[in-house]
């Protein structure tokens, strides 16, 4: 086994997730056959081998620093699924 | 011939000579679209009145004698993870289901910029995710020449409505081969541009290093067209690049003397379908016959592709979509802690593929395996890029197929993610070295399903593929016929 349930559950937790029993099976079953798919990369050397995260880079991508409009407070409000009048609002953190 | 039956470049003569009225094309495809999109499901939202009042619009334009955009009168759809400012954008997921962007895409700008009409919005694998446009939550669209059949993915929504003949042209994205997959098993055109060619500003976020826009089309001179719209730097996405654009269309000369074609031996190998197998050597051998000059090259690589793109495509989702949470946009399920309401919220809200590849990117990403996963199959992508490197030093550009198979039926592959995965061997080495690639029509299987044709080089030569694209399509003259749907193939 590459990946265990608990392993799987773990994960879930970290983005956010909640698995059915159903779900949680299923998905390490999945997750075990993929991963040890990916294991083949194992077989190159890549020793030395600068990593590629964008394939066409750009570095220091720089604009001028001048005041824009941007997108009204109203408008961005608008799409929150629970809002007032200036703010989203999510249950009580503290 | 009907108006929905032109291509983009006939249209617009027609609408030049005053033959054509931008309300007549446009009422012509929207019944179109009403007579066939029962059978094909292309679309997640159609937009009928404002597709209307753009052709009002259009005509306006043209009969002051103004100086009309490139596309003026032209019904498009697109993909729905663009974003239409007042137009749903679902991204084919529940978590978007009634999300309005309050802004345009750069590319959407850029289309109603040139007077264009956008029609509708095409329906897609939730999130991008997947190669047969079965994940979208909306219904997956169907292959227009034979709707038991996928129309293919991630923009299978874009290419069913090209082909059926319900729009003239259309936008979509390729984060592993989601616009040149679907066009080829559809039929039709799909241009998957360089890295970095096209704005991504308002496009929803897949796999960012990864992700680009490009046009779907009917003939290779629309996919030209369409380019010649969409290209260019954008200030407002810092992977834009920031290098002069071209009119696509000057390199539709059917001249391929001495280009020289590399073909793949290992695009050749394994199992791909003869049928497939003899329409690419058909294409090659067409191409040689017109005076280019063919080769054999090696990209030992290939191989590692699926495992190297299925850890960084997931890797970056897994990131990318932290930001659906329930808070500021899209679906969000009620919960007493902040923690339960991220947590509903998510899981009620993403479907199995997109929850599966979170899974993946977030394990790939986590502390103690981001060097075996993350970090070795980035260094892996370094090997990829230098085998096409190498490939430019004798070939000017690769001709190969785009698929292993034509078309599947749907429900074949769904619940086996791994076999859905490996049918994408052939176009991911394209995304992971971020250089542009086109699918043209090569021919059909025996069953009457079309077959594409996969041309890549190098970046930023575009127009080189629309070049060698146009000459494979002059010399097979495949009629552009619209395949009958529904009650007209009965």
């Amino acid at each position: 086994m590459k990946i265990t349930k608990q392993e799987v559950e773990h994960v879930a937790h970290l983005a956010r997730l909640s698995l059915s029993a159903d779900e949680l099976e299923m998905m390490t079953g999945q997750l075990d056959i993929i991963l040890s798919y990916v294991e083949k990369l194992e077989a190159l050397d890549t020793s030395g081998i600068e990593p590629t995260t964008h394939a066409f880079s750009v570095s220091n991508a720089f604009r001028d620093d001048h005041v824009q409009k941007s997108l009204d407070r109203d408008e961005a409000l608008k799409m929150g699924p629970k809002t007032n009048d200036e703010s989203f609002i999510v249950p009580r953190v503290i | 011939m009907k108006p929905y039956e032109l291509t983009i470049s006939q249209a617009l003569e027609a609408l030049e000579t005053r033959d054509l009225s931008a309300m007549e094309l446009t009422k012509s495809c929207l019944e179109r679209i009403e007579q066939t999109e029962e059978a094909v499901g292309a679309f997640v939202t159609l937009d009928p009145e404002g597709a209307i009042a753009a052709a009002e619009e259009a005509d306006r334009l043209r009969a002051q004698n103004n100086t009309v955009g490139k596309l003026c009168g032209i019904p498009l759809s697109l993909k729905d993870l663009l974003c239409t400012k007042g137009v749903k954008t679902t991204c084919g997921s529940n978590i978007l289901a009634d999300f309005v962007p309050p802004y345009d895409a750069t590319v959407v700008e850029k289309i109603k910029l040139e007077n264009g009409i956008v029609v509708g919005k095409a329906a897609m694998d939730e999130f991008a995710m997947g190669s047969t446009s079965e994940t979208c939550a909306t219904g997956s669209p169907r292959n227009p020449w034979n709707t038991r059949y996928i129309a293919g993915g991630s923009s299978g929504g874009s290419a069913a409505s090209v082909a059926a003949g319900q729009v003239l042209g259309s936008l979509g994205s390729d984060t592993g081969g989601s616009i040149r997959q679907p066009a080829s098993l559809c039929g039709i055109v799909g241009m998957k541009p360089t890295y970095g060619r096209v704005s991504r500003y308002g496009l929803v976020a897949f796999a960012s290093s990864l992700d680009q826009i490009g046009p779907l089309t009917r003939d290779v001179r629309d996919s030209a067209l369409l380019m010649n719209v969409i290209s260019g730097y954008d200030v407002r996405d810092s992977t834009s690049v920031d290098t002069p654009t071209e009119d696509y269309t000057q390199n539709l000369t059917g001249d391929v003397k001495g280009l020289r074609v590399g073909v793949p031996l290992e695009y050749f190998s394994g199992g791909l379908d003869p049928e497939v197998e003899a329409v690419v050597r058909n294409s090659i051998g067409l191409l040689e016959s017109q005076g280019a000059e063919v080769v054999e090259v090696s990209l030992p690589h290939i191989d590692y592709c699926v495992a190297a793109y299925y850890l960084i495509a997931p890797a970056e989702a897994s990131s990318n979509l932290a930001r659906y949470d329930g808070v500021t946009y899209g679906y969000r399920k009620e919960a007493d802690s902040l923690l339960e309401m991220y947590r509903k919220s998510r899981s009620e809200g993403f479907g199995a593929e997109v929850k599966r590849r979170i899974l993946i990117g977030t394990y790939a990403l986590s502390s103690g395996y981001y060097d075996a996963y993350y970090k070795k199959a980035s260094q892996v992508r370094t090997l990829i890029l230098n085998d096409f490197n190498e490939a430019w030093k004798s070939c000017d550009v690769l001709v190969s197929p785009v698929t292993p198979t034509p078309a599947w039926k749907i429900g074949k592959i769904s619940d086996d993610p791994l076999s859905m995965y490996l049918s994408d061997i052939l176009t991911l080495s394209t995304n992971l070295a971020g250089i542009p690639g086109i699918s043209v029509p090569g021919g059909f299987s025996g069953d009457g399903l079309p077959i594409g044709v996969q041309i890549q080089g190098p970046h930023f030569e575009e127009g080189r593929l629309l070049k060698t694209a146009f000459s494979i399509e002059q010399a097979l003259a495949l009629k552009p016929s619209l395949p009958l749907i529904g009650k007209e193939a009965q």
